[in-house]
């Protein structure tokens, strides 16, 4: 394969102009940077093999029950070209997000637009904050240890693959020893060109006692651009830190995105997560969550609206690996049209890790006759002492609340809105962070209003 | 210690004990068409049950296992160890004085002559591949129903049995549906006529007295409309070394208005594999109920489901499973809506002892553009030592506005205040645990005909003691 490679070099320099977009299947592998170092290239070039290798998803294999598969369907995608200044300024316009922020990165097709850095009170603390390319060569020790640590279990080995293999760029944030970061760090990721891919990866380290919040937000710069998202996020929290992650998913509706999270929680420390899906033609969220020692907590949030024919596949795990650990799930959905919803979770408490509390709540508001929702809650106890219960429902509107605001007045469809915002809110407000949820709350209404 | 333990084992083992094998016809070891052609010719088949078997044997060789999702110890069975038929003729016997003394022997350790004095409305024994007796109370049979072996059903009711034989689980459902469409023999074939409520239970029991071998009993129930019928079988085998398999489908059909209740205690000995496949029609305004019990077997794969066609029909499964050491119990249900205001219920409780783990699997259909449809699955899970596992797998799938699901599983222990109140109080240990365990599945419990849940109670009475320590 690699003589392949070699071959092909050669006959691409004789074309004058090369293609501006590169196909991302070929028959070769051809590393996206030559300026990583060597041996990460090396290393994508071993994820190409094994993408090659591992099968395509089936639906008859338990991670992807239910999932519509076809939608996987990736010959069309290519690397996107380089933005004009003209197209970079635009898109830069539009990223807002939060007011105050630590710090920001923005990227589109994977090409980093801009970076405010953080203040200098946090540099001189130590805290990092730098594309994934610069810390893979500063910061090697700590890249290696945490880039893509945890294998990806829940059925998107292939894409964790095609995403190691194709990830130039993305977010490194490291908070060290004791350091407390106040406002959030913003990440902006943007699909701009026709066909346009895109491979986010952010790795995110809390040190012991450390305390961050990151937001990362997923946009199309258009929307009526085909474009694949296949991203990973690495959030690793030390002893002690404290975690918040949110993601708002907001591709537009013929995107095909994957997204797989995996995060550990050391000894004492907490992570709180909040993924916001909106956006995608088709899309799978793949979130584990491994709670690796004594005290550790952890709280999976999600909300999704879903309409047209979207469809919104989320699968978790609340890996319990030790004793006297906490996790807690709570995922909503509402659906209407023709849009599908698949919830797959699993809370495994492994052999010995007794004193576990764990807990999982799946809740579908269907809105239309069309709608369809499947809830696979799972449940594996290998330990003693244990409370671990989960519950799914899938229901529609109550017709008392309906008629409550109706008799005042309220006219259906105001009426509605207000009853799916407070279903979701529900979640949303769990973060009890004001101004990512009051972010959170408009980019859902702006969803509503599009209708 | 050993001492406590001693009535446990008795009672776990009340099946296990064989006699010599005495049968005059053996299809021999391994599976083929030939195996296929000799169960067919000594039943006497009708040409279409036997391209039924044919075609089924294609169907079950074409099919891979299914252990993508279920339990890699299915790898363990081998289809070519095991023999496919035994038995010492197809007639069965109408009166106990006609079977065979050991036979007879076998049965009356177990209890069944004495039991259909008592409350049953007709009774049917297997062993092996055959029934060897059959009855039916003679004012049950003289209101029109019929209580007979597969063989019988299919032989002299074809214009009742066959417009629904094969028909709820259709050959290809799995692999081992597959199996035994192909190898089927004995098992109840039952029709209530219209209106016939039958008082008292009709009872099977099937029995597994040779090594190395394979039951794979038929059973196809019809109540007619506004007739309610209650089914229970049992079940032992001695334990030998090797795999015994027991590969049953049961067909369930409740016409308009009809009732019917399957109640099934499962107490096969820890080595077999007890892979069956359990479903029921409701029509209108009817309403199938499973009472499903599983305490016996090495691997269970077991998920009763109810096809609710009509409107209003309902579809309930109580399941209770007690898992111990070497044992798996992968049970659950499966509720297919498919008319509107059909209403289902699950409860399932499991016990796991030592190293038993107990599964609940589950799957809830209610597709497009019904209306008023409701499921409630609850299941809980109760973990006795810290070596015990439990898992639950449910799958909901819900489509449109008018319908609502909920499903609630929850895993706990024993309550170490409970306990020490109850050994405050002068229980010992074992006698604590006990009454707690029973009080986590009493409200299912209650739910058993009488004589069941008397049996069940002390089963998990005796359980409990072993395992406290």
């Amino acid at each position: 394969m690699t003589n392949q490679t070699a071959v092909l070099d050669e006959t691409m320099e004789e074309i004058d102009s090369p293609p501006p977009a590169r196909a991302i299947l070929s028959n070769s592998f051809e590393a996206r940077s030559p300026e990583l170092p060597a041996w990460f290239r090396e290393q994508q070039q071993m994820a190409w093999t094994k993408f090659g290798s591992l099968p395509y998803p089936n639906r008859k294999d338990q991670p992807w029950r239910f999932s519509n598969v076809k939608a996987l369907d990736l010959s069309g995608y290519n690397f996107g070209a380089p933005l004009s200044q003209s197209e970079r300024d635009e898109i830069l316009e539009r990223s807002s997000g939060l007011h105050q922020v630590a710090g920001r990165l923005i990227f589109a097709d994977d090409q980093l637009l801009r970076r405010d850095p953080l203040p200098q009170e946090l540099l001189a603390a130590g805290v990092l904050l730098k594309p994934l390319e610069r810390a893979i060569v500063e910061h090697e020790d700590l890249f290696r240890r945490h880039f893509m640590a945890q294998p990806a279990t829940l059925g998107s080995a292939k894409f964790a693959a095609l995403h190691e293999a194709f990830v130039t760029s993305g977010t490194f944030v490291y908070v060290p020893r004791g350091v407390e970061v106040e406002l959030p760090i913003e990440i902006f990721h943007w699909l701009h060109g026709e066909n346009a891919s895109v491979f986010p990866h952010t790795l995110l380290i809390a040190d012991e006692l450390a305390k961050v919040t990151v937001i990362e937000h997923f946009q199309s710069a258009h929307s009526d651009r085909a474009g694949f998202a296949c991203g990973v996020n690495d959030l690793v929290v030390g002893r002690g830190a404290k975690l918040n992650y949110v993601c708002t998913q907001n591709w537009n509706q013929k995107a095909l995105a994957i997204q797989i999270n995996s995060t550990s929680v050391e000894r004492d420390a907490s992570a709180k997560s909040l993924n916001v899906h909106l956006g995608g033609a088709y899309s799978r969220f793949e979130s584990l969550s491994r709670l690796t020692g004594e005290g550790a907590r952890s709280d999976l949030l999600a909300v999704s609206v879903a309409d047209n024919a979207q469809e919104f596949d989320a699968r978790t795990l609340q890996d319990h690996a030790s004793p006297h650990t906490t996790s807690d799930l709570l995922y909503k959905n509402a659906l209407t049209d023709r849009a599908r919803n698949t919830f797959g979770g699993l809370i495994r408490v492994e052999p010995h890790a007794h004193f576990t509390d764990a807990y999982q709540t799946v809740r579908n508001l269907l809105l239309s006759d069309d709608a369809e929702a499947n809830s696979m809650p799972g449940l594996e106890i290998l330990a003693d002492n244990v409370k671990c219960s989960h519950g799914a429902t899938s229901g529609q509107l109550g017709e008392n609340e309906m008629f409550y605001l109706l008799s005042r007045g309220i006219p259906a469809s105001v009426a509605k809105q207000l009853l799916v915002s407070g279903f979701l809110n529900e979640v949303v407000d769990r973060l009890d962070h004001p101004a990512i949820t009051g972010h959170i709350h408009e980019l859902i209404e702006a969803k509503f209003a599009r209708r | 210690m050993v001492k406590e333990t001693s009535p446990l084992e008795i009672e776990r083992n009340v099946g296990n004990f064989a006699y010599p094998e005495t049968h005059t016809h053996d299809a021999g070891v391994g599976l083929s068409e030939k195996t296929i052609h000799y169960i067919a010719d000594i039943k006497e088949d009708p040409d279409w049950v036997r391209e039924f078997r044919l075609n089924a044997y294609k169907t079950f060789m074409s099919k891979p296992m299914p252990t993508h999702w279920a339990s890699k110890d299915l790898e363990a069975i081998v289809f070519d160890n095991i023999r496919y038929y035994l038995s010492g003729g197809v007639q069965p016997k109408r009166n106990w004085e006609d079977v065979p003394d050991d036979v007879k022997r076998t049965f009356e350790r177990l209890g069944i002559p004495e039991q259909e004095r008592k409350f049953l409305a007709g009774v049917e024994a297997q062993f092996d591949s055959e029934a060897v007796y059959s009855n039916i109370k003679k004012a049950v049979g003289e209101q029109g129903v019929i209580f007979v072996g597969s063989r019988e059903g299919l032989k002299d009711h074809p214009e009742i049995f066959r417009k629904w034989f094969g028909k709820v689980i259709p050959t290809g459902d799995n692999k081992f549906s597959a199996l035994n469409s192909a190898v089927f023999s004995g098992g109840s074939f039952i029709y209530v006529p219209p209106g016939v409520k039958v008082k008292h239970p009709l009872q099977a029991y099937f029995r597994i007295n040779a090594e190395n071998f394979g039951q794979f009993e038929r059973t196809l129930i019809i109540c007619d409309e506004g007739a309610e019928l209650t089914y229970m079988e049992g079940c032992t085998a001695p334990k030998f070394n090797t795999a015994t398999l027991h590969s049953a489908v049961v067909e369930l059909v409740a016409l308009k208005g009809a009732k019917i209740q399957y109640i099934t205690v499962q107490n096969w000995s820890s080595n077999v594999f007890n892979l069956v496949t359990k479903r029921g029609l409701a029509h209108e305004d009817a309403e199938v109920k499973w009472i499903d019990c599983n305490i016996g077997s090495r691997l269970t794969m077991k998920y009763p489901g109810v096809i609710m066609k009509g409107r209003r029909a309902r579809g309930e499964v109580l399941s209770i499973a007690l898992a111990g050491d070497g044992q798996h119990q992968d049970t659950g249900a499966k509720m297919v809506h498919a008319a509107d205001e059909t209403t289902s219920n699950i409860i399932s409780k499991s016990i796991s002892i030592g190293e038993g783990r107990a599964t609940y699997r589950g799957l809830v259909q209610i597709p497009k553009h019904l209306k008023n449809c409701k499921n409630n699955t609850e299941c809980d899970a109760l973990l006795i030592n810290s070596t015990s596992r439990t898992d639950t797998y449910p799958a909901i799938t819900v489509r449109g506005t008018g319908n609502s699901v909920q499903h609630e599983a929850s895993v706990s222990q024993v309550s170490a205040e409970q306990i020490f109140y109850m050994q405050q109080r002068g229980l010992t240990k074992a006698q604590a645990m006990s009454l707690s365990v029973n009080g986590f599945v009493n409200d299912l419990v209650r739910q058993f005909p009488m004589e069941y849940s008397v049996e069940l109670k002390r089963l998990i009475e005796l359980e409990m003691e072993g395992s406290v320590g």
